[in-house]
């Protein structure tokens, strides 16, 4: 499931019933009822699918309106968290959202698309289709075993192996300097990465297999490397379903809740270095929902919800906006 | 390869240019053998050590008892084995009628904006993130009747469920071949027996493969359930009541601070594992042969 999010191109059906129905003597009649009666129940099933993202939509509205009411735009820019007194704001949250999420991005990219390229260009039939089944077996593994693995396996190789070293190497930069405790926002952004690493191989390994041959043959017969043939011919050609596969995964990360609550530390700060704990959206809610009381606490946590699923919903239009104008491009040098 | 050939009819100047390239070429093309050598690494490292400790910790008792008191140690998992069966049990029930009948509609029967916009809206809560789904249940039904419950948790499971079984669906309706239906057709069969008769036929392997992918997708859906069926120290089987689940079992004794929770979060956490990645072996075999019938 977690790789056929590139949307092919549908290929309309040729509309067999109507030009049926059109040509039927009227003794057919009786018998094209039953289809009028099935069409019309899938198409009133395939509405409801609609109506349910309306009703999310709504009830997310409708739940987080108190606040939305008293905290305005502000929510977003407001750094205060504070359910005794009612203020909330939820500044903190996004920007360790956003910050996960760039870390994630940062080394799953690289990662996935060389996966790719491997898979695409480099490894024989079988030992393709073998990696790429255990590659997309990290997309398979839920979010909460991702966390227990982060929270007592890669916590304290962070603290004591890899904070360090970055410290020692990189520690110029403000992102690199201080004590790690293990959980922190570099742990959750290395999870993220992990997770996010088989949509961005799979969706970019099918982009690359789908530059054509030819256009390699023409590369290599120019006399160019493998590596000059793949920098300059296949990606390029594959340039905005790699792009797309990019800001899909970046979706993900995003909304990702299970295994970053249980490895970034969950305190609302903005923090400068990377070992220092953060706090995200979706940790947020998924921490403080259940004991949540009053409304006004209640309708905060709503209301990042709502936030998060606005941003997510805008992320992947972004991203199926890459893909189709991909998939269209290709269709018109085709 | 081919440069080398090239190189050794070329002056001084061209070689050299030629060997800086062959060095690139080795790099890049070793630095991707390395990405594919740490994803895979980190797989068999995460198999591995939730294997090893999974294995140490899973006794029978964690299938037939209930969780004990803290200090106790042999407690298990039963109740959130019961209660995952039968969110996951509802969740289906409401879902699979829901996504295969959206599938055959956007296959099938839907043109048009409308047809465009169920497929829109379909990609649109496949990528909504599960915790969202949470919040959906929570406000509908938790607020509603004031108390967790099995069937809020049943129902944001649905919530997650139905793009999943709608997208396969209707991929795989695509993939019966035309010449199918139309000897159907010529045969004087009315559409909709058609549909639900051979070509439903025809692709159900491919639609049951969806169908337990998204099982498998939410078995091990944690956020979806913190607030909605929350979780239940003992057996319960009643949907109005709270509902424990695996994984809502595993994350509440990972994070609390007793080692012999920590084993058991472990063992539950191997119990996961093992069912994903039986359901993605078995997806695979099914949809490897399967296909292969069906051109």
């Amino acid at each position: 499931m977690m790789t056929t999010d590139v949307a092919a191109p549908s290929r309309e059906v040729p509309q067999r019933a109507k030009s049926l129905r059109r040509w039927g003597p009227s003794a057919l009649r009786g018998w094209t009822t039953g289809d009028a009666i099935f069409r019309k129940a899938c198409t009133a099933v395939g509405a409801s699918v609609v109506a349910l993202l309306a009703l999310l939509v709504y009830e997310l509205v409708r739940g987080s309106s108190a606040a939305l009411s008293k905290f305005g735009f502000h929510f977003v820019v407001d750094k205060i968290w504070d359910p005794v007194q009612e203020q909330f704001g939820a500044a903190t949250f996004v920007y360790g959202t956003v910050v996960t999420s760039v870390v994630a991005l940062v080394l799953a990219v690289p990662l996935g698309i060389g996966i790719a390229i491997f898979l695409v260009e480099m490894a024989p039939r079988r030992v393709g289709t073998v990696i790429g089944f255990l590659v997309e077996l990290l997309a398979a593994i839920p979010s909460i075993v991702y966390g227990l693995w982060g929270l007592f396996v890669l916590a304290p190789i962070v603290r004591d192996d890899v904070a360090p070293a970055l410290r020692k190497t990189l520690g110029f930069l403000p992102i690199f300097q201080g004590d790690s405790h293990g959980v922190g926002m570099l742990t959750a952004g290395i999870i993220l990465a992990v997770m996010i690493l088989p949509f961005i191989a799979a969706v970019s390994r099918d982009v690359i297999a789908s530059v054509p041959q030819t256009q390699r043959e023409a590369s290599l017969a120019l006399g160019a490397t493998k590596w000059e043939t793949i920098r300059n011919v296949v990606l390029p050609y594959g340039r905005a379903g790699i792009a797309g596969a990019v800001v899909l995964a970046l979706g993900r990360a995003l909304g990702e809740t299970m295994a970053v609550t249980m490895v970034i530390g969950n305190n609302p700060q903005i923090a400068k270095s990377l070992f220092d704990p953060g706090y995200t959206m979706s940790s947020v809610i998924a921490n403080e929902y259940a004991e949540a009381s009053g409304v006004t606490y209640l309708a905060a946590l709503t209301e990042i919800g709502l936030l998060l699923f606005v941003v997510t919903f805008a992320v992947n239009g972004i991203a199926r906006l890459l893909i189709w104008r991909m998939a269209r491009e290709r269709k018109a040098r085709a | 390869m081919e440069d080398g050939a090239r190189a050794k009819g070329a002056g001084m100047t061209t070689l050299a240019i030629s060997r800086a390239r062959k060095l690139e070429n080795r790099v890049m093309l070793g630095l991707c053998v390395v990405a594919t050598i740490i994803a895979v690494g980190v797989l068999v490292a995460i198999f591995g050590y939730v294997l090893a400790a999974g294995a140490r910790y899973v006794h029978l008792s964690f299938f037939t008892n209930l969780p004990t008191p803290v200090g106790e140690t042999g407690g298990g998992f039963l109740n959130s084995l019961v209660g995952t069966g039968i969110m996951v049990g509802v969740a289906s029930a409401m879902s699979i009628p829901i996504g295969v009948l959206s599938g055959i509609y956007l296959a099938e029967v839907g043109r048009g904006w409308l047809a465009r916009t169920v497929r829109f809206v379909n990609d649109t809560l496949n990528a909504t993130p599960s915790i969202v789904a949470g919040l959906f249940a929570y406000t509908l039904i938790v607020l509603e009747t004031h108390r967790f419950s099995g069937f809020a948790g049943s129902v944001a499971l649905a919530v997650l469920m139905v793009p999943t079984i709608t997208r396969t669906t209707e991929e795989m309706f695509r993939l019966v071949p035309r010449t199918l239906r139309e000897a159907a057709l010529a045969l004087g069969v009315p559409e909709w027996r058609m549909t639900l008769q051979i070509t439903l036929r025809a692709a159900a392997p491919g639609v049951i493969t969806g169908i337990m992918l998204a099982v498998a997708r939410v078995s091990g859906e944690t956020a979806a359930l913190l607030f909605t069926a929350f979780n239940n120290r003992f057996l319960s089987t009643s949907l109005d009541q709270p509902m424990s689940s695996v994984p809502v079992q595993v994350y509440t004794y990972a994070v609390a601070p007793y080692e012999d929770w920590h084993h058991q979060a472990w063992a539950g956490a191997l119990v996961l594992v093992t069912l994903v990645a039986l359901f993605s072996a078995a997806v695979r075999l099914a949809t490897r042969s399967k296909h292969k019938v069906m051109g």
